[in-house]
């Protein structure tokens, strides 16, 4: 997790080479071995797993997931969450696909202003949760388990209840393009948006705050800053990546539909508590996310194709959500004795 | 200096008993081989720098940590409670210095949590109010058992924890810094129920900063220094100046506090008119440039109320604030931190400080636009700036990015400060600015005010220890009953006449 790496770089080195190795290892790479694990695991048991078609399947699965989850972390880094990001990407599908099929624009003006207005509408969503629960003084749950209506039901609406197909030709070419013979390009716009994520959160004052936000809010506050803007801030950016998820998903599927993205944010949520970012805010990271959004569909097309019915699937992956976070404390004491020595 | 136990309470052997007690924690050794006894009966008070071990040998005894070597024997059996609940069993009852209530539930149920007194497993509400009405009466306060925990100020619940651990007869009762938070008439309460519960047998171990106070409370005394023993003796013939030597090794002196070059000009600070709801008293008072002025008061008197407003914190009713000579509106902490005023807020860990970040991540949450270019934070200046201020403060801590959670009290004391001296502050308001902090650093906080004013900054010092007061302010006023009953200037200072003013309000509610 860099945000910490560095930090741990920048501390004295007290013990062995070896103490150091496991520390860092532990605290923050913890995630990423796991992952390497369940890859090692799949790849030695399961056909087909370790092959560049099964690699590039699972880079188109996790696309829409990871741009999701890299919202949310901001958000669940300030202590809050964000239940409304599933069917505010199914507004935004309606809002961009109805806009691309507009057969009077040629797609150089309607892809762009698709885009525009899906992450536009996705921030407004956003900003509004946001507000209401600062406002207000609501529980952000409360209020985005309210926006998850509102936003499905305007989907409903813009779309008239239909699935909106016949997006421009070249818009769904380049949703199929693949670079460098693994790397689709959902995939490419998913990093990019995770290392934009890590940047702010990593060297901007806005990136500080967040977690300070989430450390102590009360602090924050009586340390001359108004912890209020910033968390509209963090809901509007939920609300942006659910918008470009949406431009992700109209390229994956090509068509909007008012009810796409049903239970997305619980594995945008699951990715992000897999990736190790504390619920109760303050403590995470964005590249932990990426991490743990990829655990998450490791797991469900290793089991795939190890022939698991689609049924035991959910069991095993509900059971490593919960498994991840009792092993992350496990982690936490393991780390505090190695800090004794 | 000669040990002598001739007159140490002996009634049936030792209660405690520490042997070759040592106990580790990560990049410090808590605890070093330290061995002493308590005797039956006896009140013990026990004395330490912080850091010198005091809290950890108190979560020994109370279950919340296990001894990593030497042995603990308590009534004459080895003694290894593997949790709190084992401690509360074996008759050790432990009063934290932290406070741990529910503060959802009412006074009630949070004294006889551990046994509400119930019926067919429903609560007998009234038997628990009954039962609670008691104990409150016990430590002398005056609220209702169904009051929520929530509406109490810090003094009360302190009371309130207290009052918990009489609500079970114990054999052992450890008390942590329990009058950090009290007046003088409620550790004088407290101090009549110790006297109360000697007489019936119970052993105290007492933990305080406040030595004027251990005198009343204490038989014999443990002093320990980083983790290592270094006297258990009778209190009787031991003066204050040889207690403080023991705990630092050295001598703080604590004359010469008091800055007299200072020579306090124009107007840092100036209130006028303040009303935190619309009919109570206005507040008025100014603070001068390079002036230290004193808020005295019982807790509950306003004083935390009327600096937090001050500050825009909470909302006030009505009032007009100037700094410098300008007329500042403040209506939010933020207002109130660019008008140039700043308040080291009275509870460190909960208000002050980012306890997961680091010393220079806390230092520089007050003012971020500096550090940064286009919203990007620029760390090199950002170290560079807490490096000097860690230095010019002297904090102690290995590097500027230890966690300031794993800090001692006084060190995290002075990282609030160095927060706000990076912010550049005019007026800086500090409540109980030496709250639960030992002596040595103590006298360095005393010292750092002295420079600050000596800089020309007005000071706003809002304590419940009044000699602390005493020691370094030009003028004192004294709150009570949520306004100015007096103002004391330093000439006059005198114990009896701030206590008075103190208390006159309080005196003329029980009057009526």
């Amino acid at each position: 997790m860099p945000e910490g790496t560095e930090r741990a770089e920048e501390r004295k080195a007290t013990s062995s080479v070896w103490d150091n190795l496991l520390r860092i290892s532990m605290r923050e790479a913890g995630v990423a071995i796991a992952l390497v694990i369940i890859v090692l695991f799949f790849s030695a048991t399961a056909p087909y797993f370790a092959t560049p078609e099964n690699f590039l399947k699972i880079f188109v699965q996790i696309a829409i997931n990871t741009v999701l989850a890299a919202g949310m972390t901001f958000v669940i880094l300030t202590g809050g969450i964000d239940l409304s990001v599933g069917s505010v990407l199914a507004l935004c599908t309606v809002v961009g696909a109805t806009i691309m099929v507009n057969e009077d624009m040629s797609p150089w003006l309607s892809i762009p202003l698709a885009f525009v207005a899906c992450t536009a509408t996705g921030a407004i969503c956003g900003a509004i949760n946001g507000w209401v629960c600062e406002k207000w003084k609501v529980p952000s749950f409360i209020v985005t388990l309210g926006m998850l209506n509102v936003a499905s039901g305007l989907a409903r609406v813009v779309s008239d209840n239909s699935t909106i197909t016949g997006l421009p030709q070249s818009f769904v070419d380049f949703g199929n393009e693949i670079y460098f013979g693994v790397f689709p390009s959902i995939f490419l716009i998913a990093i990019l948006v995770i290392l934009i994520g890590w940047f702010v959160l990593r060297f901007t004052v806005f990136g500080r705050f967040v977690f300070a936000i989430g450390t102590n809010e009360e602090a924050v506050r009586l340390s001359g800053h108004n912890p209020r803007v910033f968390k509209i801030a963090v809901f509007t950016i939920s609300g942006l990546t659910a918008g470009i998820a949406a431009m992700v998903y109209l390229l994956r599927l090509n068509v909007g539909s008012p009810i796409a993205g049903i239970g997305y944010e619980l594995n945008a949520i699951a990715a992000v508590i897999i990736g190790g970012t504390s619920l109760s805010g303050g403590k995470g990271s964005i590249v932990g996310t990426l991490v743990g959004a990829c655990i998450l569909q490791v797991l469900s097309t290793g089991l795939q194709l190890l022939g698991a019915e689609d049924n035991v699937k959910p069991i095993v992956i509900g059971t490593v959500i919960v498994l991840a976070v009792v092993l992350d404390t496990y982690r936490n004491r393991l780390l505090r004795i190695l800090e004794t020595k | 200096m000669t040990v002598d136990h001739s007159d140490a309470p002996s009634a049936g052997g030792p209660i405690l008993k520490f042997q070759g007690v040592g106990k580790r924690f990560p990049g410090v050794i808590a605890l070093n081989d330290v061995s002493f006894e308590i005797g039956r009966g006896e009140g013990h008070v026990l004395l330490g720098e912080n850091g010198a071990g005091k809290s950890t040998l108190i979560n020994l005894l109370g279950g919340v940590f296990q001894p990593d070597s030497g042995s603990i024997w308590f009534d004459g059996a080895p003694y290894k409670p593997a949790s709190p609940l084992e401690a509360f069993a074996k008759g050790i009852r432990v009063v934290h210095q932290e406070l741990n209530l529910l503060s959802n539930l009412t006074v009630a149920e949070n004294l006889l949590f551990e046994q509400l007194p119930s019926r067919r497993g429903l609560v007998n509400f009234r038997e628990m109010n009954r039962r609670a009405a008691e104990l409150l009466a016990e430590v002398g306060l005056d609220i209702a058992p169904s009051t929520l925990v929530s509406r109490l100020g810090v003094a009360q619940m302190q009371l309130i924890e207290i009052a918990k651990a009489l609500a079970h007869e114990s054999k052992l009762l450890v008390l942590d810094e329990p009058t950090a938070t009290l007046t003088n008439r409620e550790v004088d309460r407290l101090f009549e129920i110790l006297h109360r519960l000697k007489g019936r047998g119970v052993t105290t171990l007492y933990i305080s900063h406040r030595l004027q106070e251990i005198y009343e409370v204490g038989d014999s005394v443990t002093v320990l220094r980083d983790g290592q023993h270094v006297t258990t003796r009778p209190l009787k013939g031991l003066g204050i100046p040889d207690i403080v030597r023991l705990m630092v090794g050295r001598t703080v002196e604590d004359q010469g506090v008091f800055r007299d070059d200072i020579h306090p000009t124009g107007e840092a600070l100036a209130v006028s008119g303040l009303k935190l709801t619309a009919d109570c008293a206005p507040i008025d008072f100014a603070v001068a440039k390079g002036e230290i002025v004193g808020i005295a008061g019982l807790v509950g008197s306003g004083r935390t109320e009327a600096v937090r407003a001050i500050f825009g914190a909470d909302p006030k009713a009505a009032g007009s604030i100037r700094v410098n000579g300008k007329a500042v509106e403040i209506s939010s902490p933020k207002e109130a931190v660019a008008a140039g005023i700043c308040l080291m807020t009275e509870d460190r860990k909960q208000q002050g400080l980012l306890l997961e970040m680091s010393c220079a991540e806390n230092i520089t949450v007050t003012d971020l636009k500096r550090l940064s270019r286009h919203g990007l934070l620029d760390r090199g200046a950002e170290n560079a700036a807490a490096t000097d201020l860690v230095a010019s403060l002297r904090v102690k801590t290995p590097t500027i990015f230890q966690k300031v959670g794993t800090f001692s009290g006084g060190n995290q004391q002075k990282i609030v400060i160095a927060k706000w001296l990076y912010r550049g502050s005019e007026a800086l308001i500090c409540d109980e600015p030496t709250r639960g902090i030992d002596v040595g650093a103590k006298a360095e906080i005393y010292e750092l005010l002295g420079r600050l004013a000596a800089d020309g900054k007005g000071i706003l010092v809002v304590s419940s220890d009044l000699p602390e007061l005493m020691a370094i302010c030009h003028r004192i006023l004294v709150f009570s009953g949520g306004r100015i009953a007096g103002e004391v200037t330093r000439a006059e200072f005198d114990q009896n006449r701030i206590l008075s003013l103190a208390y006159e309000e309080y005196g003329r509610a029980r009057g009526n």
